[in-house]
């Protein structure tokens, strides 16, 4: 059987929330295998994540150098190459630093690459056969890959219920040693923060949020004078944001905030995995798209199929009539 | 500078709702709307404003059939110079690292400084640019929202969590993935698509690339999606039915007990 490895990102001495996630996935890939979690990075944060990765690990494999003090994919990558098996299967979050590190260095291991996967179905000899999905969720595929030379897989953020067992107990090896030349030719300057908004939708207890269903800039004063009826904010979908028509402190999504309402309206949002990630604290979700089989309906408490360009004035009046 | 940037054709997901086709082995493509991959079209957008600045030319490349063609002239009546079509019988049912393998044949062939892709397609595998950077052993960034040219180097924006931004030097040659938000691609007219309408685009193959047809297509491919389907739907949401003025009376009954009208 291939060794496992999970990639663990973390933050000051604090581990991603997809640690424990990759280990249910590795475990329902390779349920009696070993898995081992990688974390590197550089100084005392170090430590603390790696003890806290040994009770649910099997092991971990720390990696303590400064080319790791901020968590660069081009270093990684040639680090991990340098210290994996072959042919061995690595787990990562299919988020920001999965998707620069992965697919490359599924290259250099001439392994196979699984993109974000939602489910696995299991492994028969040496084919790997999961779930992903196309579309923006619209329609889900089976896919099967040869990792019979090993696999990098990128898993789904959010998707596999963290394994919080604690059965790891692991042991931690040091392996700064073995990591040879981690030079690159990109270099990391600095991290500019997201900017503040006029206003701050992490705190706002309703929000009213627009997405590409809206069409025109003109008619995103219908969702204002919505809000304003409720006496809620406004959030909006990333491609509102891209089209300029809102700020960015307004989108709701993990290259965006993450916001806690307790009622949340979608207006015109197909419901990407990207855009609910934003969206915690299992509020009331409300969601109003022309497509019955848009995937939003899927999370949404309730759901209507209506043209928002039509219900949203009408829905504004009735509630004007109440005030 | 010399820019490549690499698009793909895919489904207008704004035009058409993607249903699956009776074999369940692939989406109903019958009166598909077809369009440039949403992303592919801010990095051509970004390589034509670059070269506006520092001279060079750019070259839109994809990988597809005879179809294709027209996302190309699209992309060059926004302004790009060349066209090229890399076809062939054994390019079909690549995987991503086919997809990569033969865009490497086309980069080797060329004198490219820079190489965009979108950060994703419909597929949302979000791979190819990485996969084509490792082939050449060139570096490569992904999620690029701003790129700054220096003397011979590139000052890059990487968009990551929480919409913050990560700053980095990169050398060149080097391979950027595209983000959306970048930049606002310029429209694109009818009279546009006409000016470009017979400009001759080069079509190449496996050969003409120097690939072995074994290590691409088919005969290529690890990842291999077998079909598609509509999952189990869960319970889902509760579909609130009836005229529109009683789906409001119901909403504003959930709303006032939810706490979402103040
Ligand atoms: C790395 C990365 C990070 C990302 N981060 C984010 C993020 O933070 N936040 C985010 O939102 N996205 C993010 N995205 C983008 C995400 O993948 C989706 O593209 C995006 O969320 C889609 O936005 P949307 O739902 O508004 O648009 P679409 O997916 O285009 O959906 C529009 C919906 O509106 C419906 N509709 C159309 N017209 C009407 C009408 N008149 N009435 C009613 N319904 C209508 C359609 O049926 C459709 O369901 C990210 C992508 C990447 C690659
Ligand atoms: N058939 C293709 N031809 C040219 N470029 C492609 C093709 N498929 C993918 N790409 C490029 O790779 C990017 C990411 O696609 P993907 O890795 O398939 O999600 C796209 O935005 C394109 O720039």
């Amino acid at each position: 059987m291939a060794d496992v490895f999970a990639y663990i990102e973390h933050n000051q001495g604090v581990a991603d929330d997809s640690a424990l996630e990759l280990l249910t996935a590795a475990k329902k890939i390779f349920p009696d295998a070993a898995v081992t979690a990688i974390v590197m990075g550089s100084g005392g944060d170090l430590d603390t994540v790696c003890n806290e990765m040994a009770a649910s690990y099997n092991a971990v494999w720390k990696v303590d150098n400064a080319a790791f003090s901020f968590p660069d994919a081009e270093a990684a990558r040639k680090a991990l190459l340098n210290i994996l098996p072959g042919d061995c299967v690595l787990l990562l979050s299919h988020a920001h630093l999965g998707m620069d590190l992965s697919p490359g260095l599924s290259i250099k291991m001439d392994s196979a690459y699984i993109s974000d996967i939602v489910d696995v179905e299991g492994l028969e000899g040496s084919t790997l056969k999961v779930i992903r999905q196309e579309f923006t969720g619209q329609v889900s595929t089976h896919v099967h890959a040869d990792i019979s030379n090993g696999a990098v897989i990128n898993v789904r953020p959010g998707v596999f219920q963290p394994d919080e067992s604690k059965a790891g107990g692991g042991e931690i090896v040091d392996k700064s040693g073995d990591i040879g030349d981690v030079s690159v030719k990109r270099k990391y300057l600095e991290t500019v923060q997201a900017e503040a908004g006029e206003v701050d939708i992490t705190k706002s207890e309703v929000l009213v949020s627009v997405g590409r269903g809206i069409e025109e800039e003109d008619n995103i004063e219908m969702v204002f004078d919505l809000a304003e009826a409720m006496g809620a904010d406004v959030s909006c979908s990333r491609p509102i944001v891209d089209a300029k028509w809102l700020e960015k402190a307004r989108q709701v999504g993990t290259s965006g905030q993450t916001v806690k309402p307790k009622v949340y309206l979608a207006l015109g949002i197909s419901g990407s995995f990207q855009h609910l990630g934003g969206l915690k604290g299992n509020p009331f979700v409300v969601a109003v798209n022309k497509n019955p089989k848009a995937p939003i309906f899927q999370v949404a408490d309730v759901g209507i199929e209506a043209d928002i360009l039509e219900f949203v004035p009408e829905l504004t009046e009735k509630i004007k009539e109440l005030g | 500078m010399e820019i490549l940037v690499c698009v793909k054709r895919v489904p207008d997901t704004a035009e058409n709702e993607i249903e699956i086709n009776s074999e369940g082995n692939d989406i109903e493509r019958d009166d598909l709307v077809y369009s440039v991959n949403e992303w592919d079209n801010y990095a051509v957008e970004e390589a034509i404003q670059i070269v506006d600045k520092v001279g060079g030319s750019v070259t839109v490349v994809t990988v597809g059939d005879d179809e294709s063609e027209e996302v190309l002239r699209r992309e060059m009546a926004m302004g790009a110079e060349n066209g090229l079509l890399l076809s062939d019988d054994a390019f079909e049912a690549s995987d991503g690292k086919g997809i990569a393998t033969i865009l490497a044949g086309a980069v080797k062939k060329g004198n490219y400084d820079l190489i965009l892709t979108g950060a994703q397609a419909d597929d949302g595998a979000a791979e190819v640019g990485g996969m084509l950077a490792a082939i050449m052993d060139y570096p490569y960034a992904s999620l690029v929202n701003t790129i700054e040219v220096q003397d011979g180097k590139l000052k890059i924006g990487r968009e990551v969590e929480g919409g913050n931004q990560d700053m980095y030097e990169i050398e060149m040659p080097c391979v950027l993935s595209i983000q959306t938000g970048i930049n606002e691609p310029r429209y694109v007219g009818i009279r546009g698509i006409r000016k470009v309408a017979s400009v001759e685009i080069p079509k190449q193959g496996a050969s003409d690339l120097g690939l072995d047809p074994s290590s691409v297509g088919e005969a290529g491919k690890k990842v291999n999606r077998v079909d598609y389907f509509v999952p189990e739907m869960g319970e889902g949401a509760e579909m609130l039915e009836g005229s529109t003025e009683e789906i409001i009376e119901k909403l504003i009954d959930y709303l006032k007990a939810k706490g979402g009208l103040k």
